[in-house]
């Protein structure tokens, strides 16, 4: 039996700490958790990606008390209840759809930063794994949610996207009858994806983040140049009042201050497209109850989702569907694919920094073309980005296999 | 500042998506439409000087308009309620009181001569298969028929109101086909509140009877508007309201003739509805805004603070 000190106050700092180690959590969250000084605004991007997400928790807490999950509501109960009768309805779908959009954003620069200083490497492959299965996760919570306010691209979205499960030639639609609990989608489907929408994605969202918060413990933030530091020796020069020679800072409240700032300012580009921009992220055509027996001209995913969609468009359907899973799953792979020892930002590493552009530029393309109605010069260009990006993976083999040591 | 080429990379790159997927891949998908500014260039002008006491004796006599209309504003009642007009019509002809506050005079002119060619409804409405128009031409009275039909055009000007409510002008323009349940507003006008279920009941009925009438006569029925506002662009209602066989080739939807005025009213009407926070969202958006600006102010100072002996 540990020592209890019987004079302490109850809740004093001391008392906590007896109970629950509280002093030692906070040095090692907080105080302790030694980051690199020799990073830039990009580091901050986890911050604001916790941001986000805790904006669409609340917000869509908020919606989630006047939504209706029944076809025959849905659509009312979101552009009727929460639109007009709820006061403020309005500000959290807003806040919701235009969070949702962001929020990708945010983890398409975030996913970039750490490709381009090489983040993912030499024990901090973790970091990158379980911030991919984030990403994954994600993916299903925008899809799921997106059904929710049962539009016409709800429907029809939903409709492509679970047809998918059919396999192509495979012809599973056996599979694809249980996915949607019915022959097409309706009410069963709306109540199952209402469920994982607000229920068990979200609760395997938030154990991943922990899982990621987890995994930059022991390896460390990496740094802009990839340099190795002795995080020991550093914190006990900066705990010496030798800040200037050290190189780390603590993560409470050095680092957290500039997480603060980066969030603020991200905060004025989110308000404002809430308030003033926020149709880009609410596509028109959803604002068309869902109609079974009118298909929309153009069916399209949500931004994020055209580059994954443009892979799949220009081939057969078989073929379409096997580059599609390989998209998918594909940037799991990158720190056993990348075989170079460098751990360097990319503008240091030869060949590597052509092949990170040229990376971000397809994704770019795809993401264009994915929009565009799949017609003459449109198709030609986006088999070639496909076959760029397929070819991608390979090409990270060679290069890096390539690349000295620096 | 490295920071700020790092910056100047990110927002550029997000820049180019944006403008991918939204203004550019927009453009791509829907084909544009030169907006005729309600001017409805093709019909012709009206040449002659309209005298309104004659016009008001055509259309009491000889134009035959009350046969089927009314003119609730001069006391002429409708011949029949509008689910026995629909019946009969197909589609319950509209109140005229206010039609010259509304509607383009060119069009005006043009329809009491020849409804279909007005409407563009030809391909729906042609003499040679023996489908007519359900609205007869006005042939002419016996005089000059372009007097005749000018003069018939002063007097719905004279006796139009000078005002007209954004919702009176959805009422004329749009109500008779559009529902609004967003605003308890069917084909058969607002929904009265009922003491008992079955008089609501009845009137559900009635209002199915319409719908169906109208159904046969459109084709299918004509959507609710309620979210339009948000469903379609301003570009493509004003030109597909202005003209809608542009946007839709072959569709039944008639063109409706507003006056620029009178498409401003009905637009304003489909905002309110359709897009109700708008006044909301323009009285709260710089406070919150202001908030996040001397927030990162403040954070940029505290930042200042904790770093200031780190370099």
């Amino acid at each position: 039996m540990a020592h209890f000190d019987e004079n302490a106050r109850p809740f004093s700092e001391k008392w906590l700490d007896e109970r629950l180690g509280v002093v030692t959590l906070k040095k090692v969250l907080s105080t302790e958790y030694w980051i690199p000084k020799d990073i830039n605004f990009l580091w901050a991007m986890g911050m604001v990606l916790a941001a986000t997400f805790g904006l669409l928790l609340i917000s869509g807490i908020f919606l989630l008390m006047y939504y209706k999950p029944d076809t025959a509501m849905a659509f009312d109960s979101v552009n009727y209840t929460i639109m007009t009768e709820v006061g403020y309805g309005w500000l959290w779908r807003h806040i919701h759809g235009v969070g949702a959009s962001l929020v990708f954003l945010i983890i398409y620069i975030h996913m970039f930063t750490g490709i381009y200083y090489g983040s993912y490497k030499k024990g901090r492959e973790m970091i990158w794994i379980s911030g991919m299965l984030l990403f994954v996760t994600f993916s299903a919570e925008a899809f799921s949610g997106y059904m929710l306010p049962w539009g016409q691209m709800s429907y029809w979205a939903g409709m492509v996207i679970t047809n998918l499960f059919s396999g192509g030639s495979l012809e599973a639609y056996g599979l694809v009858e249980w996915i949607r609990g019915d022959y097409v989608p309706g009410d069963a489907f709306l109540t199952r994806f209402f469920m994982l929408h607000v229920l068990l994605l979200p609760l395997v969202i938030i154990g991943l983040i922990v899982l990621h918060f987890g995994t930059l413990r022991l390896p460390h933030v990496n740094n802009q140049k990839g340099e190795e530091i002795d995080f020991k020796e550093a914190a006990e020069l900066y705990k010496a009042g030798r800040k200037k020679e050290s190189k780390v800072i603590p993560f409470n409240p050095v680092f957290l201050s500039k997480d603060i700032f980066v969030v603020g300012v991200y905060f004025i580009l989110f308000f404002y497209l809430v308030f003033y921009h926020f149709d880009f992220a609410m596509d028109p055509v959803n604002f068309d109850p869902a109609d079974g027996l009118k298909t929309p001209p153009h069916i399209y995913p949500e931004w994020y989702f055209l580059w994954s969609y443009e892979i799949l468009r220009p081939f057969n359907k078989d073929i379409g569907l096997i580059a599609f899973g390989i998209a998918q799953v594909a940037l799991f792979f990158l720190p056993f694919v990348d075989r170079s020892p460098n751990v360097a930002p990319a503008h240091k590493r030869g060949l590597f920094n052509l092949w990170f552009w040229v990376l971000l530029i397809d994704m770019v393309v795809l993401t264009i073309l994915g929009k565009l109605p799949p017609e003459g010069i449109y198709n030609d260009l986006g088999l070639v980005a496909a076959i760029v990006f397929l070819l991608l993976g390979p090409a990270l083999f060679v290069v890096t296999k390539m690349e000295k040591k620096i | 500042m490295k920071e700020l080429k790092v910056l100047a990379v990110v927002v550029f790159f997000s820049l180019l998506v944006y403008w991918g997927v939204e203004p550019f891949a927009h453009g791509q998908m829907h084909k544009h439409v030169e907006s005729d500014n309600f001017a409805y260039s093709d019909l012709p002008k009206i040449t002659k000087e309209g005298d309104a006491a004659n016009g008001g004796d055509l259309v009491m006599g000889a134009g035959a308009c009350i046969g089927c209309h009314s003119i609730n504003s001069q006391g002429i009642p409708a011949p029949m309620d509008a689910v026995t007009a629909a019946a009969t019509y197909g589609v319950n002809p509209p109140d005229l009181s206010n039609i010259g506050a509304l509607y383009n005079e060119k069009f005006l002119a043009a329809l009491f001569k020849n409804p279909a060619h007005a409407l563009n409804v030809e391909h729906k409405f042609d003499p040679a298969s023996g489908k007519m128009h359900p609205m007869v031409p006005f042939y002419g009275a016996g005089g000059d028929i372009d007097q005749e039909v000018a003069d018939m055009v002063a007097y719905f000007k004279s006796i139009a109101p000078k005002e007209l409510s954004a919702k009176e002008a959805f009422d004329d323009a749009c109500g008779r086909c559009h529902a609004m349940r967003y605003d308890h507003y069917t084909q058969l006008g607002d929904t009265p509140e009922f003491k008992y279920e079955k008089d609501a009941l009845a009137h559900q009925i009635k209002l199915l009877e319409y719908q169906e009438h109208l159904k046969a006569y459109m084709g299918k029925l004509p959507p609710d508007l309620s979210t339009i506002i948000r469903a379609r662009s301003a570009d493509f209602l004003e030109t597909f309201i202005e003209n809608p066989q542009t946007q839709l080739p072959g569709t039944s939807m008639p063109r409706v003739g507003l006056s620029k005025e009178g498409y401003e009213k009905v637009e304003a009407y489909l905002t309110k509805i359709g897009d109700p926070s708008k006044p909301q969202r323009e009285a709260l958006g710089p406070w919150v805004l202001g908030f996040f600006v001397i927030f990162s102010i403040l954070a940029f100072l505290w930042k200042k603070y904790q770093w200031r002996d780190l370099h």
